[in-house]
C-alpha cells in the first residue's frame, strides 16, 4: 500500500460526496415533473411519446399497476433481445457476419441483460454484431437502469406521502428517467471516453501486420456509447470479453477513474433523493454514511490484500503485489478500488480478472454482492435495498424499546416487516440452493477452472452475482453449458423480481399510511446511532447467512496458502 | 390491466428506438468527425501499413525488441473447434488466465518465467509484471522497470550501447495522470516502434 494509492481512494470518496447532492438535487426535479434546462429539447420527444401511448402524464398508478406495466415492459424487452440474438445473421450491422447465438445462451443473455445483471456466458467480440450490442444491449443497459431507479422513486414516494393510494406513473417515471437523466449523463460520458481513447465506429475489425510480421485481427465497434451507459447504469456488461480489462474498454487510468465515479453516481444521489422527498436531507446522509462505512471496509481490506499479494508468489521471491490478472495502467490500487466498486454497486464490470485475486482480496466482492448489494448498490435496486434493511433495523430497534417503530414517520408494521424479511431471504435462499445443486452435478462441478476451494468458490460467486444481479464472475469457470445457463437465469430473474414485488407491496402499503408526527419517544433516524445500528444489523444477517460458504471457499484457501498448500487439477 | 399493455408497447418500441438506435448511431456520427483516430481504434501505421493499434499489445519475441506481458489469450483449435489453443495477443478474443492464487498452475508458469528471466539479466530482481499475465490478455503496457529490465538483452541484439536505450526508456514513460492516477507505463509497440528509428538513424 502506498501514499499515492490511498490519495487515489481519498479523492474517489471525496468527488462521490461532492456530486451526490448535485445530481440529486437535478434528479428530485426530474422526478417531481418540474422545469429543467433540458426541457427545450426533451419536453416535445415526451409529450410525443405519452401521446402514441395514450398515457396521460397526471393520472398517477396504485403499486400493483405500477408493478404490472413493470413486468410487461420485462416481457417485452426480454423477447426484443432473444429474438434479435437468435437471428443477428440476417440483420444489418454485422460486419464480422457473426451468426445465431445457441438457444440456452441466449435466454441467459436476455434473463441477464433485462435484469441489469449482466452477467456474459459469451465473448462479445466473437459472439454478436454490432446491431445486438446497440438496438439489443446497449438499449437494455438503459431501461433496466431505469426500471431500477423508477421502483426506488415508488419506494421512496411511499415513505413521503401519506394517506394516498398512488405511487407514480411507471410509464412517466421511464422516460423521464431516460430522456432527462440519462442519455444526456450518457452523451458526454461517451465522448469523453473516445476522446480518451475508445473505439465508436460501425467499421469491421482491422487487420494489423506486427512488427515482427504476425496478423493480428483488432476487434473494434460502437464501445463508448455501450461504455457510457454500462457504468452510470450498473449495468455492467462488457462490449468485449474482457470487459473493463479491455483497453478499448477502458483505455486510460482517467478513464478508469471515471468509470467508478458513475458506477456509484446515480446510486449514491438517490439517497440525496431520498432525504429531499422526505423533508430531510440528513435523512438521505445517514443512509449515505451507513455505505460508506461498509465500503471503506471492504475497500481498505480488499486493498491490503492485493498489495500484500500472493504468498505462493512471494515466496520466490516476487515483490510489488499481486499483478496476475491486472492491467499495468491501473496498477494495484486502481483495480482494487474498481473491484470493490463495482460489486458493492451492482455494476459487475471488471477491471482486473476475480478470479486471480488473492483468497482474501476475492472475498471482498463476493461479500458485497452477498450482503445484497446495498452499498450504494445497482441504480435504484441498492437504494430499495438498502431500505429493506433499514425496515429490519428499525424493527429490531423497536423491539428493543417494546414501541412501534417509526420511520421518517411512517409507522413499520407486521406487513412491511414481513415483506422485508421475504424480500432478503430469498437472496441467500437462491444461491446457497444452487450452489449446493450444481455440486451435486458432475457436469457442472467438471465445469470449475481452477482445482480445490477456489473452484468452490468459483461456482458459489457464480450464483451470488447472478442472484445478486451483478454480473461479475470468476471467469474461469465455464458456465456455458445448459445447466448453469438455464440455472443462472432463474437464480437472475428471482433475484430481482422476488425482490421488486415485495418492495412494491410495501410501497403501497405506506403510501397509504397516516403521517406520525415525531415524539420525544421516536427513535432518530438521522443520527450516527441509527447509523450504527443499520451496519450492525446488515453484517449480522449477512454473516449468519453466507459465512458457512465463505468458509469452505477463500477462507480455506487462504488457511491452505499460509500453510504453503497448493492445489493441483487432476 | 389490459389497459397498460399500449403503453407498454409504446414506451418499449420508443425508447428502444432513442436509446438502441439514434443515440449509438449519433455518438459514432459526432466521434467520427470530432476524434476520428480514437474512434476508430488508435490504429498506428508505418510506411502506409497498420501496425496495430496503441491500445492493444501485441506478441513480440524477436530479442531486439521489448516484449509485453504474458498473455492468456486463446483461439478455436484448428483441428478441433470445441477445444481452444493458446493464442497471446489475440485481440478477437480478450481475456485473462483466470488461475487462483492457490493453483499449481500458476505457481509453476511464475516459477519457469522466472527461472528464464533471472538467466537473462542476473543483474536486476524480475519485474512482477513481467511473469504475470494481464487481465485483457492484451495489455499495451509494461512498468518502466520491465522495460529497463530487458535493456541488456536489446543492447546485445541490436549492438547499441546501454545508456542510448535506456534513455529512449525514459522518453517513453508515461507518467500517473496529473502525478496521481494510474501508474507509471511504458507502451510496448511504441517504444519499439522507436527503437527501430533509433536503429535507422
Amino acid at each position: 500500500m502506498t501514499a499515492i494509492g490511498w490519495a487515489q481512494i481519498i479523492l474517489y470518496c471525496a468527488i462521490v460526496i461532492a456530486i451526490t447532492p448535485v445530481l440529486g438535487a437535478y434528479m428530485t426535479r426530474v422526478f417531481n415533473g418540474e422545469r429543467t434546462w433540458l426541457s427545450p429539447i426533451m419536453r416535445p420527444v415526451e409529450i410525443a411519446i405519452y401521446k402514441i401511448a395514450g398515457v396521460d402524464e397526471r393520472q398517477e398508478q396504485h403499486a400493483l399497476i405500477y408493478t404490472v406495466g413493470m413486468l410487461l415492459f420485462h416481457v417485452g424487452g426480454l423477447l426484443i433481445l432473444y429474438v434479435l440474438m437468435r437471428v443477428q445473421y440476417y440483420l444489418p450491422f454485422n460486419p464480422e457476419g457473426q451468426t445465431a447465438v445457441e438457444q440456452g445462451l441466449s435466454f441467459n443473455t436476455a434473463m441477464s441483460f433485462i435484469t441489469n445483471t449482466n452477467w456474459q456466458n459469451y465473448a462479445g467480440e466473437n459472439t454478436m454484431s454490432y446491431l445486438v450490442q446497440m438496438l439489443g444491449l446497449t438499449h437494455q443497459n438503459y431501461l433496466s437502469a431505469a426500471t431500477g431507479i423508477a421502483l426506488a422513486l415508488a419506494l421512496i414516494r411511499g415513505f413521503a406521502r401519506h394517506s394516498v393510494r398512488t405511487v407514480g406513473n411507471f410509464w412517466v417515471d421511464m422516460t423521464r428517467i431516460t430522456l432527462y437523466v440519462l442519455i444526456p449523463l450518457c452523451v458526454v460520458i461517451a465522448l469523453f471516453y473516445v476522446w480518451q481513447g475508445m473505439p465508436q465506429t460501425l467499421g469491421p475489425y482491422v487487420d494489423a501486420t506486427t512488427l515482427e510480421g504476425i496478423k493480428q485481427h483488432i476487434a473494434l465497434g460502437p464501445v463508448a456509447s455501450q461504455e457510457a451507459i454500462k457504468m452510470l447504469g450498473t449495468n455492467g456488461g462488457g462490449f468485449f470479453n474482457a470487459n473493463s480489462a479491455h483497453p478499448f474498454e477502458n483505455p486510460t487510468a482517467l478513464a478508469n477513474f471515471v468509470q467508478i465515479i458513475t458506477i456509484f453516481a446515480l446510486g449514491a444521489a438517490l439517497t440525496n433523493v431520498f432525504g429531499r422527498m422526505v423533508g430531510n436531507q440528513r435523512q438521505g446522509w445517514a443512509v449515505f454514511a451507513v455505505m460508506g462505512v461498509l465500503f471503506l471496509a471492504g475497500v481498505i481490506t480488499c486493498y491490503a490484500a492485493e498489495a500484500h499479494g500472493n504468498d505462493l508468489l512471494n515466496a520466490l521471491g516476487l515483490t510489488g503485489g499481486n499483478m496476475e490478472g491486472k492491467e499495468t495502467r491501473f496498477g494495484i490500487v486502481g483495480s482494487a478500488l474498481f473491484t470493490v466498486v463495482t460489486t458493492a454497486a451492482s455494476c459487475g464490470a471488471v477491471n482486473a480478472m476475480l478470479d486471480s485475486l488473492t483468497a482474501i482480496g476475492g472475498m471482498v466482492p463476493l461479500i458485497n454482492i452477498q450482503l445484497g448489494e446495498i452499498i450504494v448498490g445497482g441504480v435504484g435496486s441498492g437504494m430499495y435495498g438498502m431500505l429493506l434493511f433499514v425496515i429490519i433495523s428499525i424493527f429490531v430497534a423497536g423491539l428493543m424499546v417494546g414501541r412501534t417503530p417509526e420511520y421518517v414517520g411512517k409507522k413499520i408494521e407486521a406487513k412491511e416487516v414481513k415483506m422485508a424479511m421475504l424480500a432478503i431471504l430469498v437472496l441467500p435462499l437462491m444461491y446457497l440452493g444452487w450452489t449446493a445443486v450444481a455440486m451435486m452435478v458432475p457436469s457442472a462441478v467438471s465445469a470449475m477452472g481452477n482445482p480445490g476451494p477456489h473452484g468452490f468458490t468459483e461456482v458459489l460467486y457464480a450464483y451470488v452475482s447472478q442472484d445478486g444481479n451483478n454480473g461479475s464472475a470468476f471467469a474461469g469457470l465455464s458456465a456455458n453449458t445448459m445447466f448453469y445457463n438455464l440455472s443462472g437465469a432463474i437464480a437472475m430473474g428471482v433475484g430481482r423480481f422476488w425482490m421488486i414485488i415485495p418492495t412494491m407491496a410495501i410501497a403501497g402499503s405506506l403510501a397509504a399510511k397516516k403521517l406520525v408526527p415525531a415524539s420525544a419517544g421516536t427513535f432518530p433516524t438521522d443520527r450516527a446511532l441509527f447509523v450504527g445500528l443499520v451496519v450492525g444489523v446488515i453484517v449480522i444477517v449477512g454473516g449468519l447467512t453466507f459465512f458457512p460458504a465463505l468458509a469452505l471457499g477463500p477462507i480455506v484457501e487462504q488457511l491452505a496458502i499460509h500453510a504453503g498448500t497448493v492445489f493441483a487439477s487432476n | 390491466m389490459l389497459r397498460e399493455i399500449r403503453p407498454a408497447i409504446v414506451v418499449l418500441v420508443a425508447l428502444t428506438l432513442i436509446t438502441g438506435l439514434a443515440y449509438p448511431l449519433a455518438m459514432t456520427g459526432i466521434a467520427q468527425v470530432i476524434f476520428p483516430y480514437q474512434a476508430n481504434g488508435s490504429m498506428i501505421e508505418r510506411d502506409g501499413k497498420v501496425v496495430g493499434s496503441a491500445l492493444i499489445g501485441q506478441e513480440f519475441d524477436s530479442d531486439k525488441y521489448f516484449h509485453g506481458r504474458p498473455s492468456a489469450t486463446t483461439a478455436p483449435d484448428p483441428k478441433d473447434p470445441t477445444k481452444t489453443i493458446a493464442a497471446p495477443y489475440n485481440a478477437d478474443n480478450s481475456g485473462g488466465s483466470n488461475l487462483g492464487p492457490s493453483n499449481k498452475a500458476l505457481i509453476d508458469r511464475v516459477k519457469d518465467d522466472m527461472a528464464k528471466l533471472q538467466k537473462e539479466n542476473p543483474s536486476m530482481p524480475v519485474p512482477a509484471d513481467l511473469v504475470t499475465t494481464s487481465a485483457s490478455g492484451l495489455d499495451p503496457e509494461i512498468s518502466p522497470e520491465a522495460a529497463l529490465f530487458q535493456v541488456p538483452r536489446i543492447a546485445k541484439a541490436r549492438n547499441l550501447p546501454e545508456d542510448r536505450i535506456r534513455k529512449l526508456v525514459d522518453d517513453n514513460t508515461e507518467g500517473r495522470w496529473l502525478g496521481l492516477l494510474g501508474e507509471p507505463r511504458v507502451n510496448v509497440l511504441l517504444l519499439n516502434l522507436a527503437l527501430d528509428r533509433l536503429t535507422a538513424g
